[in-house]
């Protein structure tokens, strides 16, 4: 802007009806100047907000967090009060239920943003994507009460199947008790991990599934037409041309829904029965996560039981922080259509 | 596919070398004679579809009716449904590989898989809304329910005493705080982060995508570490309504942001060429232009932030009584109030939670319709009757123009400098 008005004013024939060209570099006036700083401030408000939750939860865990070190990520107990307490146990079993809700949610939400952009008669893709927008929106403690009320009664059957047949890998197996036990008490098979998963699988799978629609549709007209014209039919096409243009979406999708995966509270508050040591059997009963374990022990009167309460936080804040980032690269790589270009 | 039938060439002028004549000669091309060829269908659903569908489902029906009780002790609804669901699809296989060949197997089977997925996705939504209805359905129906508090009810009275009125109230104080702090904020973040270029508009719109999925838990720990253990603040439901904006922000900044990149650039640029400095661009042309776009946004922050139940638990906490001042002592929501009621064992206090959940569920869905409504608009949409008001606006500044130059026609034109452009109704009448 300065160049082109130097330029002009050093230009060898001047106009005389225009003595003194005006300059083209306009400067804001007062208004202006106030309206720029407001918004600033509101962008930088949003963002010191963010730094703070890290900044103070860095704050109130340094006091645990300095006392245990290196052992409160290995540590399996949660006693604060006598000073042996680790993340161990409560975030393998985050990473778990979140693992079987991502497992659960993946087709799920494939084959309905599939359906959406590829078989849905166009009449109704709008009002398809309205319902599954719904599902986002329902409150996760309705999906809570789904859970505990319905889900895990008519999920027994399944989870002993399951078990029975497949106890022999290691993680559907039921500890403590042979078929006969497993079939006669049915308690066992409640308040898993599996239960909890496959409820925060309802939730997240919304989110991935508007992800991966959004990139399924920006598949490009001529390469889908390009398919069906080599003699493709509609489920070639999907796996020549959509399935590879949208790996990267489909990547970032499911990341984010695991991102939501991990920190859900209250459903799996409601669902599951506590315990600290880490069972990796997911269809028995008794799990943890650390938001669970948080909304269990708040109350509890030590400042140095909740800081180390501050510390799982913390390590809940940076897992979700580093898996979002991770996903958001993927989706933002994905859109800007890098990958139709090979 | 049609044959070109070439004509030979013959005796072009062509320079040769050592006098031998040249030996290039095109081919002659016989016309071959093809089948005709149809165009094949690639959607479409014929008679033939419909039959090897209702076919594959009848047997399949039967042969999981016969698996289940008579040739096997297999049992529970889910696993029929599972077993009936496989059986399906490999009759379905079978009957079209009767007719067709493997990759129109294997699209047919693919294509009921995937319509499964959403079926099935749908059901979950269907059996979450109608099972809280279905068991909330007795408590919905006494008038006590929105009317009265727990203060006077135990744990084991019938529905006909106590309700959730506490609760109401106190979502409606809790959102409209929320509502208060996240409106004005929320907006102009996503102003700031479209119509002002700056070195932090990428990063700041980043840190936003991360929030969204900030877990709420820690949105509760926050408030609670800051406002009630280090300014040592009451628990109260401001603190709740603070924590319910951290997570309602996001959302509505989000959305806001992807309704402000639709309006058309050209709008901007034709306020620009007035001469309208950048705030009224804003003000005048873009916020209103997005308007029920913004709506929407609000509309669905809202939704999430009523829905917020660890916040509300962590800053706030359960309380039986009715509480209408937001600065002190805790205050109840609805999620908070469902999830204290169901974690008891008495069946009326259940029962009052299901209500609880159906309300709130009920409170949601209506939201969130009205969100799809307005925001099924396109940007710069002009209801009916805003469209009525403009005209009759711009007619009576049509009359009004008519008449102020009625006596100064007269009058001498006015010298120069020409006077400065005026909207029409600045002009005095």
């Amino acid at each position: 802007m300065t160049l082109l008005s130097t330029s002009l004013g050093a230009s060898s024939s001047p106009d005389p009806r225009d003595p003194d060209p005006r300059s083209l570099v306009s400067r804001r006036d007062r208004g202006d100047r106030i309206f720029h700083a407001g918004a600033f401030m509101s962008g930088m408000f949003v963002l010191a907000i963010m730094v703070m939750v890290g900044l103070f939860l860095s704050i109130e865990a340094s006091d645990a967090l300095r006392t245990r070190g290196f052992s409160f990520l290995t540590t399996m107990e949660w006693q604060p009060d006598r000073g042996t307490f680790g993340i161990a146990a409560v975030l393998l079993g985050t990473v778990l239920i979140a693992a079987v809700a991502v497992f659960v949610a993946i087709p799920i939400s494939m084959g309905t943003a599939l359906y959406i952009t590829e078989i849905a008669p166009p009449r109704f893709r709008s009002a398809f994507v309205s319902l599954v927008d719904l599902m986002a929106a329902v409150p996760s403690v309705v999906y809570g009460l789904w859970g505990l009320f319905f889900f895990q009664g008519a999920a027994i059957s399944l989870s002993r199947w399951l078990s029975t047949w497949f106890g022999w890998i290691p993680i559907f197996a039921v500890e403590g008790s042979g078929s006969e036990t497993a079939l006669s008490n049915a308690t066992v098979f409640t308040a898993s991990t599996f239960v909890a998963g496959v409820v925060v699988a309802l939730m997240v799978m919304p989110i991935q599934c508007s992800v991966m629609r959004e990139v399924f549709s920006q598949v490009p007209l001529g390469e889908r037409e390009g398919a069906y014209a080599l003699g493709a039919t509609r489920w070639g096409m999907i796996r020549i041309v959509s399935l590879p243009f949208a790996r990267g979406g489909i990547i970032g999708g499911t990341m984010l829904g695991l991102g939501r995966a991990l920190g859900e509270t209250i459903a799996v508050l409601l669902i599951i029965s506590p315990r600290f040591d880490f069972n990796f059997r997911v269809l028995e009963a008794g799990g943890n996560s650390v938001s669970s374990l948080i909304a269990l022990r708040y109350a509890e009167a030590s400042s140095f039981s909740l800081s180390a309460l501050m510390a799982a936080g913390l390590a809940l804040f940076a897992m979700t922080l580093v898996v979002n980032f991770t996903a958001s690269a993927f989706v933002a790589r994905s859109r800007s259509g890098a990958s139709s270009e090979a | 596919m049609t044959t070109i039938e070439l004509e030979p060439v013959d005796e072009i002028d062509v320079p040769t070398r050592n006098g031998a004549p040249p030996e290039t000669s095109l081919p002659r091309i016989e016309p071959v004679s093809r089948p005709p060829q149809n165009l094949r269908s690639l959607g479409g659903f014929g008679r033939q579809d419909l039959l090897n569908l209702v076919g594959a489902a009848a047997s399949a029906l039967a042969l999981s009716v016969l698996l289940f009780g008579t040739l096997t002790p297999l049992e529970g609804s889910l696993g029929f449904v599972v077993v009936a669901f496989v059986l399906f699809l490999v009759v379905y296989g079978v009957l079209v590989s009767m007719t067709d060949n493997r990759p129109v197997v294997v699209d047919k089977v693919m294509s009921s898989l995937l319509s499964a997925s959403f079926v099935l996705a749908l059901l979950a939504l269907g059996s979450v809304i109608v099972f809280t209805l279905w068991r909330g359905r007795e408590a919905l129906f006494t008038w006590n329910l929105y009317t009265q508090d727990m203060s006077s009810a135990g744990p084991a009275d019938p529905l006909s005493v106590g309700g959730i009125g506490h609760a109401i109230a106190g979502t409606l104080i809790i959102i409209s705080i929320a509502i208060i702090i996240t409106v004005p904020l929320g907006i102009s973040c996503a102003v700031y982060l479209n119509e002002t270029r700056g070195r932090m508009t990428r990063f700041v719109r980043t840190v936003v995508d991360a929030m969204t999925a900030l877990p709420s838990i820690l949105a509760g720990l926050f408030i609670f570490a800051t406002w009630i253990l280090i300014l040592g603040l009451p628990k109260s439901g401001l603190a709740a309504a603070i924590s319910v904006s951290i997570m309602m922000l996001p959302i509505i900044i989000r959305s806001a942001d992807v309704v402000l990149r639709l309006v058309p650039g050209n709008l901007r640029e034709a306020s620009a060429a007035t001469g309208a400095p950048e705030w009224r661009t804003v003000w005048f042309v873009v916020l209103p232009t997005a308007r029920s776009g913004l709506a929407t946004a609000v509309i669905l922050g809202i939704a999430r932030g009523i829905g917020e139940t660890a916040p509300v638990l962590l800053t706030s906490g359960f309380a039986a009584a009715l509480n209408v001042d937001p600065t002190k002592n805790p205050m109840v929501s609805l999620p908070l109030a469902t999830f204290e009621f169901v974690r008891s064992p008495q069946p009326a206090l259940i029962a009052r939670g299901f209500a609880t959940a159906a309300v709130l569920m009920v409170v949601v869905l209506f939201l969130f319709t009205i969100a799809r409504i307005l925001g099924g608009r396109p940007p710069g949409h002009v209801s009916k009757r805003q469209r009525r008001r403009n005209e009759r606006r711009s007619k009576r500044d049509l009359t009004r123009i008519d008449h102020v130059p009625a006596e100064p026609v007269s009058l001498p034109p006015p010298p120069l400098p020409p006077p400065p452009a005026h909207r029409p109704s600045e002009l005095t009448p």
